[in-house]
């Protein structure tokens, strides 16, 4: 399913809305859950899952072609951890 | 960093703020787009949101495990977990926003 997919779900839901406010919906959804990750914040959806923000030390890395040592500066990255009931629901429990 | 925690309220919220909604139909709404996502994926497919990221569902194949604690085996069972690939958009918008 693709994004466009999910609007198209939601708004066959959906009659009374408009179209474009159906995306509008989704749209700010998604664009909710990253502002707060690039404030650095969490977002629990419980029964879904959580996304959060993991910090990756600097390090000295390699170029794998040359082989050349370069400094990798310390990174922040999104990460999600599945909910308990969607990784139940997705083994049939 | 704020370290704050957003739930489902402060999406819904966002969407009453956006789209002009009633409070409760906007919180309803997030609760069928999060279970769209949600049967999609245990249905087995990929839901991919472009410049959020994709949703995967991979399946793992049984293994001996081993508890840490007392070094007893014990078996794992066949089971399917779901990955998320942020999108690079996303990548980006996390390392910049939370760079010192």
């Amino acid at each position: 399913m693709i994004r466009s997919e999910l609007i198209q779900k939601l708004a066959d839901e959906n009659p009374h809305l408009y179209q474009r406010d159906v995306e509008r919906i989704v749209n700010t959804i998604f664009e909710e859950i990253t502002d707060a990750m690039s404030r650095g914040d969490r977002v629990e959806l419980r029964g879904f899952g959580a996304f959060s923000v993991k910090k990756r030390d600097a390090r000295t890395g390699r170029n794998p072609r040359t082989g050349e040592a370069v400094e990798v500066e310390e990174k922040h990255v999104p990460f999600f951890k599945t909910g308990k009931l969607l990784r139940d629901r997705l083994n049939g429990k | 960093m704020s370290d704050k925690t957003l739930t489902r309220m402060d999406l819904s919220e966002a969407v009453f703020r956006e789209v002009g909604l009633s409070r409760n139909e906007s919180s309803e709404l997030v609760e069928r787009v999060l279970a769209l996502m949600s049967d999609s994926l245990v249905d087995g497919e990929q839901v991919k949101i472009s410049s959020f990221g994709t949703f995967s569902v991979r399946a793992k194949a049984a293994r001996v495990g081993r508890n840490p604690k007392t070094g007893e085996e014990v078996p794992i069972e066949p089971r399917r977990v779901l990955t998320f690939r942020p999108s690079h958009l996303m990548k980006e918008r996390v390392a910049a926003g939370n760079r010192r």
